[in-house]
C-alpha cells in the first residue's frame, strides 16, 4: 500500500510541476472563453451591411420595404437600373433589386443584379422582406384587418410541465435539463479520453525507457499500474478543481464589476432588462428544478469511476505496444468504440431519457458514465428510478474491479515484452493465463 | 557455511522455449558469482526469477535459508537490468530518492544513503540535473547507485560495464570488490570472459536453459586443462618432437609448448628436461582461459535455439 502511495506521489508531482500542466490548465478555459466570445461576436456581426437600390415597376413595394440595420433599401429611378443592366454598377449601391410589374398572387421575375453574390443570410432576409410586403398586400385585397390579425396572433402558449411523484414536486424545464445533460456528458467524455490516454502514454514511456524492469524488481506490476492510474486521476481532479475555482472567481469578478455602475446603464434599455430578467429566471429555474447536490455528486462519481474503468484498459494497451505510436492508435481503437458510441447515442437519450436505449446504456458500465449523466438532469427519482441508479453505480464499481483485474494481468506480461506488436488474441491469452 | 541463495531444480517454460530447464546452484555470502552464457541462454529469465519478476514453474528458491518470498524479500535485492533505463525527465537526485524509498527505506534513511553514494562516486554536482542530460557513463553510475544504495544483501548486475570507458569501469569494479568484502553477495552476469576471470570467485555456465558448468574459476580451469606446459629455454637446444612423456605442439625460438601424455606428471617432464641438459628460463602449466572454455562448450551446441513448442 505504501508503495502504491509512493508511485502515486511521483506520478502526481512530476505531472503537476510540469510546465505543460500549468499551461494547459490556464489556457484551456481561456481557449473556451475565446471560442465562445468569437462565436457570439461573429453571430452578431455575421452579415455585411448592404445598400440595395430598388427599381420597382409594380409600385407595390415603394415605401413598404423596411430597411433593417444590415440592409438599406432605396428606391431609384430607371437610369440607375439601366446602368446596372449595362453592367456598369453604381458605386453607391451594392446591388439592385428589379421588381417588374408583377401579379401579386404569382410573383415572378423579381431579380437581383450585383457584381457579388448575396450571402445566405442576406438572401433569406431580402426574400422575407419581399414576402412580408406581398403578404400585407394580399391581406388588404382579401379585406383582412392586419392590426386585428397581429392582435390575435400574440399571447401564444408556453407549455409548463409539472412532474408529480414522490420527492420532486416542482416545475421542470426540458431545455435546461437537456443543456445540463449534454454539458456534463460531454465533460465526462472529454475527461475520460484525456486522462485515459495520459495513462496509456505514461505506461508506454516506462516501457520504452526500459525503466519498467527496474521498477518491477521493487514493486509489483499491479502496484505500479494502480499507482499510475490513481496519480493521473488525482492530476485530473486537481485540474478540474482549478477550473471550478477559476470559474467561480471569474464569474464573481464579472458580476461585481457589472454591478458597479454598468448595470444601471444596462438596465435602462428595456431590451437588456428583459435579458437580465430572463437570465435570473433561468438561474432560479436551475436552482428550483434541478437537484444540484445530487448532480454534482453523481458527476464526481461517474467521472472518477468512469475514468478508473477505462484507465485500466488504457494501461493494458499501453503495456502491449512498443515504440511505434501508430500501434497505440490501432490497439486503442476497440477501447474507444464504446466511448464514442455513448456520445453518438447521447442526443437520442436526451431526446428520450426514459427510452429503453437510455435505460440500458445508463446501466451497462461501458456507457453508463456518459449516458447516466445525460439522463440524471431530467429528474431523480422519476426519469431515473432509484433501482436504475443503484444498479448503474454497482455495475460500474464491479466493472472497474473487473477491468483492473484483467488489465493487471495483461500489463504484467506486456511491460516486459519487447519485439513484435502483439495481436488482441495475444492480449486475451495473457489475461487468462494463470 | 549457509548459502545466501540456493536454487533447486528451477524450471520456467515459455510457450516456445524452455527458458530455464532444471537449474540448481548455490551462492555463498560475500562471494562474487558469475552467471555466464551466450545470448538467449536463459540468463535474464533466471535473473528475473531471482528478482521476483517472474515466477518459476517448478523448483524452489531459498534466500538466507528461507523460502524466497517476492513481496517480503525484494528489499534484500538490488537489480541492475541489462537494458538500463531511468525516467528521463526526472531529476537525478529525486530519482535516486524515489527508488530508495520504493525499496522500503524511510525518507531520512534514503536521503542518508543516497548522499553517501553520491559523495562516493562524485555525483553530487549532478543532483539537480535531469537524467536526459547525463552522459552514458554518468547514467550508468547512477544506475549502479540505484542498485546498491539500499545496501541489499544480494546485488544482481547484468552487464554492468557495457558502454563504460576503462576509467569508469574501474571505478565500478572497485566498488564491486568493496561491497563483496563488506559481505554483500554479487551475481554478475556477462559474456565478457576476461572480466569474469578477473572478478568472479564462482561461476556457472548456462546454455539453452541448462547448466553446463559449475565451480570456482580455478576449479573450472583445472577441469578443462589439456595437460599443456610451456617451457622457455635457451634457443640453442632442441628437443625431440615426441617422446613417451610428451608431444610438442609449438616450438618457436626456445618457447616450447607441449602436451603431457597420460600417466605423467609435471615432475616427470621436468626431470626429463634437466637430463637433456637444457637451460630452463621458465616452466609453467598452461591453463585454458574461460574464453576458450566458453567457446568450446557453446560451439558444440547450435548458436541459435530452434523455435520449439513445449
Amino acid at each position: 500500500m505504501n508503495k502504491i502511495l509512493l508511485v502515486v506521489k511521483r506520478e502526481y508531482l512530476t505531472r503537476v510541476r510540469n510546465k505543460t500542466f500549468i499551461l494547459s490548465t490556464v489556457l484551456t478555459p481561456l481557449f473556451f472563453i475565446a471560442l465562445i466570445g468569437l462565436s457570439t461576436y461573429f453571430s452578431h456581426n455575421n452579415s455585411e451591411e448592404l445598400k440595395i437600390a430598388v427599381y420597382d415597376q409594380s409600385g407595390l413595394f415603394t415605401a413598404r420595404l423596411k430597411s433593417s440595420s444590415n440592409i438599406h433599401y432605396t428606391t431609384v429611378p430607371q437610369n440607375i437600373y439601366d446602368s446596372f443592366v449595362q453592367k456598369k454598377p453604381v458605386d453607391a449601391y451594392n446591388g439592385l433589386l428589379h421588381i417588374p410589374n408583377i401579379n401579386v398572387d404569382t410573383p415572378k421575375g423579381i431579380e437581383y443584379l450585383s457584381e457579388k453574390q448575396l450571402g445566405v443570410f442576406s438572401q433569406d432576409k431580402v426574400n422575407s422582406d419581399l414576402n412580408d410586403v406581398l403578404e400585407q398586400e394580399r391581406m388588404i385585397r382579401a379585406n383582412i384587418d392586419t392590426a386585428r390579425l397581429s392582435e390575435i396572433r400574440s399571447n401564444s402558449v408556453s407549455l409548463s410541465q409539472k412532474i408529480i411523484g414522490e420527492g420532486r414536486n416542482g416545475e421542470a424545464d426540458a431545455g435546461i435539463s437537456a443543456a445540463i445533460a449534454s454539458i456534463s456528458a460531454l465533460l465526462i467524455y472529454m475527461l475520460m479520453f484525456i486522462y485515459g490516454t495520459m495513462v496509456m502514454r505514461g505506461v508506454m514511456e516506462e516501457k520504452v525507457n526500459r525503466v519498467a524492469e527496474l521498477i518491477v524488481s521493487s514493486v509489483k506490476p499491479f502496484q505500479l499500474m494502480m499507482g499510475k492510474i490513481l496519480g493521473i486521476g488525482a492530476v485530473g481532479l486537481t485540474q478540474f478543481l482549478i477550473w471550478i475555482v477559476l470559474f467561480v472567481v471569474g464569474s464573481s469578478v464579472v458580476s461585481s464589476s457589472l454591478s458597479d455602475g454598468q448595470v444601471h446603464t444596462l438596465v435602462n434599455s428595456s431590451e437588456n432588462l428583459n435579458n437580465a430578467q430572463m437570465i435570473s429566471g433561468v438561474i432560479s429555474d436551475i436552482n428550483s428544478h434541478l437537484n444540484i447536490p445530487l448532480l454534482i455528486g453523481a458527476f464526481v462519481f461517474y467521472f472518477i469511476f468512469g475514468y478508473l474503468f477505462y484507465a485500466a484498459l488504457f494501461a493494458a494497451v499501453g503495456s502491449a505496444v512498443n515504440e511505434d505510436p501508430q500501434d497505440a492508435q490501432s490497439m486503442m481503437f476497440p477501447i474507444t468504440i464504446p466511448i464514442i458510441f455513448s456520445i453518438v447515442i447521447m442526443t437520442r437519450v436526451i431526446g428520450d431519457p426514459t427510452g429503453s436505449l437510455g435505460v440500458w446504456c445508463s446501466v451497462i458500465p461501458f456507457t453508463s458514465p456518459i449516458i447516466m449523466m445525460a439522463r440524471l438532469p431530467f429528474g431523480f427519482p422519476g426519469t431515473v428510478t432509484v433501482w436504475e441508479l443503484v444498479l448503474s453505480i454497482l455495475s460500474l464499481i464491479i466493472g472497474f474491479l473487473f477491468t483492473t483485474w484483467l488489465s493487471a494481468k495483461i500489463y504484467r506480461t506486456g511491460i516486459l515484452m519487447y519485439g513484435k506488436k502483439p495481436a488482441w488474441k495475444d492480449l486475451i491469452r495473457w489475461a487468462f493465463r494463470k | 557455511m549457509a548459502h545466501l541463495l540456493e536454487l533447486r531444480n528451477i524450471r520456467k517454460y515459455f510457450e516456445s522455449q524452455r527458458a530455464v530447464d532444471d537449474i540448481s546452484f548455490s551462492i555463498d555470502p560475500g562471494s562474487i558469482f558469475g552467471l555466464l552464457g551466450p545470448n538467449g541462454a536463459g540468463k535474464t529469465t533466471l535473473l528475473r526469477i531471482i528478482t521476483g519478476i517472474f515466477f518459476e514453474d517448478a523448483g524452489e528458491i531459498l534466500l538466507n535459508g528461507h523460502r524466497f518470498d517476492a513481496t517480503a524479500d525484494l528489499s534484500m535485492i538490488g537489480y541492475m537490468p541489462e537494458e538500463k533505463g531511468l525516467y528521463k525527465k526526472m531529476k537525478v537526485g529525486e530519482q535516486a530518492m524515489y527508488f530508495a524509498q520504493l525499496k522500503g527505506l524511510s525518507y531520512a534513511q534514503a536521503s542518508e544513503k543516497v548522499r553517501y553514494w553520491f559523495d562516493r562516486l562524485e555525483m553530487n554536482s549532478w543532483w539537480n540535473k535531469k537524467v536526459e542530460d547525463l552522459s552514458k557513463g554518468m547514467h550508468q553510475k547512477l544506475q549502479f547507485i540505484i542498485t546498491v544504495q539500499h545496501d541489499p544483501k544480494l546485488i544482481i548486475l547484468d552487464e554492468p560495464f557495457s558502454g563504460l570507458d576503462p576509467v569508469n569501469a574501474n571505478v565500478i569494479k572497485d566498488e564491486i570488490f568493496a561491497l563483496a568484502k563488506k559481505g554483500n553477495t554479487i551475481i554478475f552476469s556477462t559474456h565478457r570472459m576476461e572480466q569474469v576471470e578477473e572478478i568472479c570467485d564462482h561461476i556457472i555456465l548456462v546454455n539453452q536453459g541448462k547448466k553446463l558448468l559449475d565451480g570456482t574459476v580455478d576449479h573450472v580451469k583445472q577441469q578443462f586443462k589439456e595437460n599443456l606446459y610451456r617451457v622457455e629455454m635457451n634457443p640453442d637446444h632442441s628437443l625431440p618432437k615426441e617422446t613417451e612423456i610428451y608431444e610438442i605442439i609449438k616450438d618457436e625460438n626456445g618457447l616450447v609448448v607441449f602436451r603431457l601424455k597420460e600417466g605423467n606428471t609435471a615432475n616427470v617432464v621436468l626431470n626429463y628436461l634437466l637430463q637433456q641438459n637444457v637451460t630452463l628460463r621458465s616452466f609453467q602449466e598452461v591453463l585454458p582461459s574461460l574464453n576458450e572454455i566458453f567457446i568450446r562448450l557453446v560451439e558444440s551446441t547450435p548458436t541459435a535455439r530452434p523455435f520449439q513448442t513445449v
